[in-house]
């Protein structure tokens, strides 16, 4: 499903972010990724959603070599991924349905097509019935969830997601954890940058450790 | 779109054509509707581009339509290569009826037309506003005027120099006057205020695309938010401008609506004015509106300007804004 292969990245400012780093996720497999800060986790993940490009190496997703991809074949590539962020995200000015609906809509879905899937969304976060709500007016693990929901309502192959536990409280954390858990149950392969590595080793899935940019053997 | 569209319908295996075209259109709908629904929440900023655009297209269109009301008055006046006589003051105007009469006899003349001291008068009165005061003089101080048509065509003009030199040779004469000759100095001078107009419309349809795509580049700063989050969620650039270039249709097409009615609403005042000055001009002239076809144009117009205007800024600005 995502294979990195002798990647690495170079900043012209900050020098090497990622180096030499190589591993393969299979389809349906769930992984942490995990090291100190400025280890290179969210270049990793930057990699793949094509923010920014490797200086060296190739990264194969679903068997398309991401260096190949031309700057209009990347809206294409972002709707095979579901992307989750610290920060969540979310336009303060649209409704929980607005903002779960999105990806659908600049894909083109019909209408029905989209109230459909985006309760359905919101019933595995545990959020329906608050479609009409405002970002603002929900708890931060609440709107973490939101953004799982329009992550997750595009059907993706692969969700990556980076500190999604960030700002919650430990309850919470393990909470959104085992939401991921239940997508991967069903065939999405899951990949999760965290530093919280209490909670990880309880997980007992594989962890990827960066070491300043290099993958440490597991 | 289309492209990418068809390629989704080939990896959608419940959504057929007719549903994924309907969504298609119905996108374009929302952007339409969206894009001037948000126009008329920030109505503040809309209205005030708005004024500068209309502005900016009703100069030009003004200016347009003045020339081309002038250019139906001066079409009017190019028929006359009459030649008026003017008689010495102390020439009757029974000499002058005299005068007329042995004109008339020439071949080359083809009408001789009388005008007396006390119609001379009277049509002064009529028209030039100063009626109250000649009728404190004494005596008629108008001349008897003898207008005369030649025959042979305009382009003959060494035929009407012929005749002017005969005529100024005539004792009862004062003076001769081509009229022609202001008509042509009349014309030489629309055809510099055509290309004025002609420069004028250039400079200010790009004032029309600089506006829109100054008001547009502000816009997309306001949501560079929701453009980012459109981009990581798989947006193409074609889903995230299309808002934009409706809004930039909007603005264009309301402000060709605006000119239009700023325009016509000047021409009304300068109906009467403009009446009573080509009735000195002896001309049955009809102020031009613009025609339908004219408001199609000016609609359009500015309408695809506009569009051009946001295009352009967002062809360079989209692609500035990366996620980070």
């Amino acid at each position: 499903m995502l294979k990195f292969d002798h990647v690495s990245k170079r900043y012209a400012d900050a020098g090497d972010a990622l180096l030499d780093v190589s591993f393969h996720l299979k389809a349906g497999e769930m992984a942490f990724l995990t090291g100190h800060s400025g280890a290179g986790k969210s270049t990793l993940l930057k990699l793949i959603a094509m923010m920014e490009l490797s200086t060296r190496g190739n990264i194969l997703l679903d068997g398309q070599n991401l260096n190949k991809i031309t700057e209009k074949q990347i809206p294409f590539i972002r709707r095979k991924l579901g992307l989750i962020f610290q920060d969540n995200k979310l336009l303060q000015d649209r409704t929980i349905f607005d903002n779960v609906a999105l990806p659908l809509v600049v894909s083109g879905y019909s209408y029905q097509e989209i109230g459909r899937r985006v309760r359905a969304s919101l019933d595995k976060v545990g959020l329906l019935g608050k479609e009409k709500k405002y970002p603002l007016a929900l708890s931060g693990g609440e709107q973490q969830r939101v953004g799982i929901a329009r992550a997750v309502i595009n059907k993706p192959r692969l969700i990556l997601a980076d500190e999604p536990t960030g700002n919650l409280d430990p309850e919470l954390s393990a909470e959104v954890m085992h939401l991921f858990e239940q997508f991967q149950k069903v065939g999405v392969t899951v990949l999760i940058a965290s530093h919280d590595v209490d909670l990880l080793s309880q997980m007992g899935h594989r962890i990827l450790t960066l070491d300043h940019g290099q993958l440490k053997a597991s | 779109m289309m492209k990418h569209n068809s390629r989704q319908i080939k990896n959608k295996d419940n959504n057929g054509f007719s549903e994924q075209l309907k969504a298609y259109l119905l996108l374009h709908a929302h952007a339409l509707f969206s894009s001037l629904g948000r126009m008329v929440r920030n109505s503040f900023t809309s209205i005030m581009t708005i004024i500068v655009m209309a502005i900016a297209i009703s100069l030009a269109s003004g200016f347009y339509l003045l020339v081309v009301n002038m250019q139906q008055l001066t079409g009017e006046l190019e028929a006359t290569n009459q030649i008026s006589l003017f008689l010495k003051t102390n020439v009757s105007d029974n000499a002058g009826e005299k005068l007329a009469e042995e004109i008339r006899k020439n071949n080359a003349i083809d009408k001789v037309v009388l005008i007396t001291k006390e119609q001379a008068l009277t049509e002064f009165k009529q028209y030039s506003g100063f009626g109250d005061v000649l009728d404190i003089l004494e005596n008629n101080p108008l001349p008897t005027v003898i207008q005369v048509l030649p025959s042979n065509t305009l382009n003959d003009m060494q035929g009407i120099e012929n005749l002017m030199k005969q005529f100024n040779q005539l004792a009862k004469v004062d003076f001769v006057q081509l009229d022609m000759k202001w008509v042509q100095r009349l014309q030489s001078m629309m055809d510099i205020m055509q290309k004025a107009v002609f420069v004028l419309t250039i400079l200010l349809g790009f004032a029309v695309v600089v506006i829109t795509g100054n008001t547009i580049r502000l816009e997309l700063q306001n949501r560079q938010d929701e453009v980012l989050v459109a981009k990581l969620v798989g947006a193409t650039h074609a889903f995230i401008q299309r808002p934009f270039l409706y809004t930039g249709f909007w603005l264009g097409f309301i402000s060709g609506l605006v000119a239009w009615v700023l325009v016509s609403f000047i021409l009304l005042i300068l109906q009467s004015p403009i009446e009573k000055l080509s009735i000195l001009y002896d001309a049955s002239f009809d102020l031009s509106y613009f025609s339908f076809v004219e408001v199609l144009s000016l609609l359009i117009l500015s309408s695809i300007l506009s569009v051009v205007g946001a295009w352009v800024v967002l062809h360079y600005q989209l692609q500035k804004i990366k996620p980070k």
